[in-house]
Formats: C-alpha cells, structure tokens, sequence
C-alpha cells in the first residue's frame, strides 16, 4: 500500500517535472519581456513596459503582423476547404488508390520543414511566384491542409453512416444533404480546423522565411531583430506570439472536448 | 386488377461476386403489413434498401404504385424509412427531427411546425418537444423516428429492425404503438426483422428469405402451422422434425418410418406419395401431450426426460426416445404440474395424425 502511494506521488513528481521543463522557457520569456534589464538575470530590474512600446512604435512589427494576419486567415480558410473535401471523399467513396490518396494527403507535416521550404523556394521561383505575399499563402495552405484534413476526418468518423442516407430518405438531394446534415454535424470540427490550421500558419518559420522574400511574417521578423541585437524586444514579441496561437489551440481544443460529450447520442 | 403497390420482379442485387437477393418475385399489397424476416446476411435488409433506392438492383425491376423505380434516386421515391440505429440527426432537436422532411419539401416554419408538433402528439412526446435527441430514452427517440418518417403522410413505411435495441417490455408496448399506428393510417408497412415473435405480432403476411431467396410467404399461422419446406420448419418456432421411409399408404394416411418409431401421417393432398418415398413430418412442439402412462394416440412415443426450461408460463420439455432421437415438447406450466419433470423420467409422447403436417418439398 505504501510502495503504491509512493509510486503515485514519484510519477505526479515525475509529471510536475516534464510541465516545468516545457513551460519554463515560455514563462522566463513572459517575465524578462516586462522586466527593465537589458539582460536576463536576477535579480529582476523594473517592472516596466517598455520593450512592448518600442515593439507597438517599430513599423516593420507592423508590416509583419499584417502579413501574418493575412496569410493565417485566408491559409485558415483555403486550407479547411480543401480538408474538408479530401476528408469527405475518403468518407464517402470507395475507389482504387485510396490509401495511396491518404497517404498523400497527409505527408506534408511529416517532411522537414527545412526541406519543404527549400523546395518550395525553388519551384514557386521556377514558375515565377515566389517572394509574394501569395507564395507564403500557397506553401502554408500545402502544409496546414493535412492537419484540417484530419480533424475533420476524425468528427466524420464519428457519425452515424445512416445519417447522411436517413436524410437522402427524407427527401434531401445531395447538395440539400450536405448542408443541412453534413456540415451542421462537423461544425465543430470545421471551426476547430480553423483555429488550427491559422495558429500552424501563424507559427511557421522555415517555410515562410524561404518563400517570404521582403513580405516578413512575425517569426521571420524575430529571427532578424534576433540576428541584429539581443534585446527583451524580443520576449515582448514571443509572448504576443504565444498568446495568439495559445489562444486558437485552446479554442480549437475546447470545441474537440465539447463534440465529444454532445452529438453522439449515447444508449 | 390493380397492380400490388410494390412489385418486386426477378430482382438481383450482387456485391462483387457475392448474391444478396437472388431471383426475388415479391409482392406487397396497399395497406398490409408485411413482415420479411429470416436470419442475418438472408437479403432482407438489402431488399428493403432496394426499395428505399439506397442500393440499386443489378438486375430485375422494382415497381412502386406501377412506376419503375430502378434508377429514381432516394430522395424522390417517399418511401421513409425508420432506422435500425434510428439515424435521428444529433444537431437538431426533436421537433426539428420530425419537421426535417417537410423542410425538404419547401414547407414554411409556422405550417411544419404545426405537423410537427401534431404528430408529436399524436406518438405522445408533444413534451419533449424541444429536448435535444441525447436526452431521451431509447423508447422515446423510437417514437421521434416513427414521427419523422410518417410526418409527410407517405404510402409506404420502411422499418428495418426498429425494435431491435429496445428493452423486452418496450418491445411490446413499440408493437402496440406499431399496429394501431398502421391500421389507423392505413399504409403499408414493410417490416424487416430477425425476430419470430415481432414478425407474428404485428403482420398480415410474414415473408421468410434465406440465402438471398424467399422460401416462404403466408399469413403467420400458415408460416407456423404448414411450412412448406425443412428451412422454414426449422426456422419458425419450436418443431420437432421426423424423416423416414414411407412404409404404408392408404385411406389418407402414410405411416413413415421415422427415427423415433412408425408415425401415422394426412396424407398430403399437394404431392403423390409411394410406399418408398422419403418424407420429412413437423410435428410442432405445442401440439404433442406428455403423459406418464401410454394413452390413446395414433402415435404414442415412449421417451426419457433430459432436461426442463422454465419461461414463465410456458415450458419446453426436452426428451429423448430409447433410440436416441431427441424430441421436444412445449406446454402449458399448469398442465404439467402433477407430473414428475426430473431428469431421466420416463413420460409418453402423443400427438394425433391431424397434428401431423408433412413437407410438401
């Protein structure tokens, strides 16, 4: 009984531990982005918020979060799109090559990202479209889709096969079917695909920094404020950027949670 | 003559080499209530999908009202259906469950919500109403799928094994809901099931597949009193089957020589029988009586009691003759009471030859 109850509180201990190891480099950024001292150390210096004015006063911060905006938000978009249709395919129709279909749609993520940035740095310049605020567009929609793709593939699972047919029965064409049946039953999904796939975008560093060209997103911008000096700016800045993205993963995630509990009836 | 509603003719539905429904010839009357039942992978559940327009047949024609239906799609036939897993949409409430297929069909709010509710009320649930479908019981989301299915007052209902999830006592009440349901609307219900005594219950005609192919159709006491082949008597109910060579025919008996002794059999008006031939006889386990001396029978067995199983009411006694052939009987618990029902007693047999039905194939 003891041996148990100290088996239980090491891996509590063990648990506690892993959390400290992950966060602590987030929280130590959170707390020297308001600290005074132009260096990391303790003690701390000033409370201050300095280092978010001069960040809020630099324009090509600016520049850089409005391209970030844009591309998260139509990569978002087109990216859901598509997963959703190569989600519904595979749901729907049987057909010859279909793992090899799956497959393919889900490689993206699995590519080092410095490989995939290359690469498409030398196919878009090849054809002429690299550099654009539409090449970071194009090469982060390649890389979220797969991740919408399997969200919602996951909700389809989850339905009823005789849903889509039930509503067939009842008198509903297929288009009327998928709106009215399909897309009301993967909402949740749907919205989660999209929080999901602009934090990813979002996020992106590799690929964007090849394709990107002069229209900078957020983590390009730290990387160069980086290369230039090391100054709190940049814990300002990665605090904003956690907070973002941190911000659409739990939307994302409290929208799995509640499919889980509501929609499936039980019994 | 009018057509049958529903014509099912030479109808052939294969999935890759494999023939669900072989060769099937089926007709369905306006206003019946038609059981098709048989055991799993029997087609039935593929034929009533052929009806719905949920599979296509691969050969054959189906006729709905006179109309060839092969190649309209499922969403312009009117054939609801109520589903095995009811299929109620989880995103929507109930009384928007049961408006759906008026919604399809270009209703405003206000008058399908009005049908709704009636129906509703009609199936008692007018209260949950505005509940969402997680939070009913299994006997009132059955009650939502009737609602939704006959909310658009179609001539012909689907039900593909609706009672199938419920609890015993639910089954029963669900059957009563059933039949006044449709001897008040008056449309027919195409019921498929796996279940002898839902299929007694509730139909007019009970059609028994198996194998793809349908061995029998007829009223339920036909189907139990005089199948027509081993399948069906084995199938339905608790027969105990008899097969031997005929040993004498005459003034509208045969004697067949049987595995449990000569029985005395009608000779069947439907075939020719000669001294020779091989018979197979039903002799139903609730029409023979037991006793614990030889009475007065056409066929009295001498048997030893194996085993007892107790239901309630009814009890089915299982025995076996000195030869080893086992036999059945099912009788009353009252009419058994004075006897001694332990293992290995020895107890009579008896069943008159009118009792008797012989195979006809």
């Amino acid at each position: 009984m003891s041996s148990e109850r100290a088996i239980a509180w090491f891996l509590r201990a063990y648990v506690g531990l892993v959390f400290c190891f992950v966060f602590a480099p987030i929280v130590s950024s959170f707390i020297f982005s308001f600290n005074s001292d132009r260096f990391p150390t303790i003690p701390l210096g000033e409370f201050t918020l300095h280092w978010y004015e001069t960040i809020y006063n630099d324009p090509d911060v600016w520049d850089a979060l409005r391209v970030s905006v844009i591309s998260a938000v139509s990569v978002s978009l087109i990216a859901t799109f598509i997963g959703f249709c190569t989600a519904y395919t595979d749901y729907r129709y049987r057909f010859f090559g279909k793992n090899a279909y799956l497959a393919l749609a889900l490689l993206p993520p699995t590519i080092p990202l410095v490989i995939m940035g290359l690469a498409m740095l030398a196919w878009l310049s090849r054809i002429g479209m690299s550099g654009h605020l539409y090449s970071i567009m194009i090469a982060h929609v390649v890389l979220c889709t797969p991740f919408a793709m399997a969200v919602i593939r996951l909700r389809l699972a989850q339905m009823d096969p005789s849903l889509e047919a039930a509503a067939w029965n009842l008198g509903a064409g297929e288009w009327r079917t998928m709106r009215e049946v399909i897309l009301p039953f993967t909402a949740p999904a749907i919205v989660s695909a999209l929080c999901l796939t602009a934090a990813v975008s979002f996020d992106e560093f590799a690929v964007a920094w090849f394709v990107s060209g002069l229209n900078k997103t957020i983590p390009v911008i730290i990387l160069e404020v980086l290369q230039g000096q090391v100054d709190p700016q940049i814990n300002a800045i990665g605090t904003f950027v956690f907070i973002t993205s941190m911000t659409l993963v739990v939307i994302a995630q409290v929208l799995l949670m509640t499919r889980q509990r509501k929609g499936v009836p039980g019994g | 003559m009018a057509e049958p509603l529903v014509v099912f003719e030479r109808v052939v539905k294969r999935f890759g080499e494999f023939a669900a429904v072989k060769d099937l010839d089926l007709e369905i009357n306006e206003g019946e209530f038609l059981a098709i039942m048989g055991p799993s992978g029997c087609g039935k559940t593929t034929t009533l999908r052929m009806l719905a327009g949920l599979e296509q047949p691969s050969d054959g024609e189906i006729r709905l009202a006179g109309r060839r239906m092969n190649d309209v799609k499922p969403s312009e036939r009117d054939t609801p259906m109520v589903w095995q897993t009811l299929a109620l949409f989880p995103f929507l409430n109930v009384v928007k469950n049961v408006e759906f297929g008026l919604k399809m069909r270009g209703l405003d709010a206000p008058a399908r919500n009005a049908k709704a509710m009636e129906w509703l009320k009609r199936l008692e649930i007018a209260e949950f109403a505005e509940r969402d479908i997680a939070q009913l019981s299994g006997g009132q989301r059955q009650r939502v799928a009737l609602a939704r299915a006959l909310v658009t007052e179609p001539q012909i209902l689907l039900l593909d094994e609706p009672l199938s999830a419920l609890d015993a006592h639910l089954v029963i009440r669900m059957q009563g809901v059933l039949t006044r349901l449709q001897r008040e609307l008056g449309i027919t219900f195409v019921y498929v099931t796996h279940s002898q005594s839902e299929a007694f219950a509730m139909a007019d005609r009970v059609v028994i597949m198996a194998k793809g192919e349908v061995e029998q159709v007829g009223v339920p006491r036909a189907i139990y009193r005089e199948p027509v082949n081993r399948f069906v008597a084995e199938f339905v109910g608790r027969n105990n089957i008899l097969t031997g060579e005929v040993t004498g025919c005459d003034a509208g008996t045969v004697t067949v020589q049987s595995e449990v002794g000569p029985c005395i059999a009608p000779l069947p008006d439907n075939r020719s029988v000669a001294v020779g031939d091989r018979l197979d006889l039903v002799v139903s386990a609730d029409v023979v009586t037991v006793s614990a001396t030889a009475i007065e029978m056409d066929n009295v067995v001498a048997c030893s009691l194996i085993s007892e199983e107790f239901v309630g009411s009814v009890v089915t006694l299982f025995l076996e003759t000195d030869g080893g052939a086992e036999l059945k009987a099912q009788l009353q618990q009252r009419d058994i009471e004075n006897l001694d029902t332990r293992s290995g007693t020895r107890l009579f047999l008896s069943w008159q030859r009118s009792s008797v039905h012989v195979l006809p194939q």
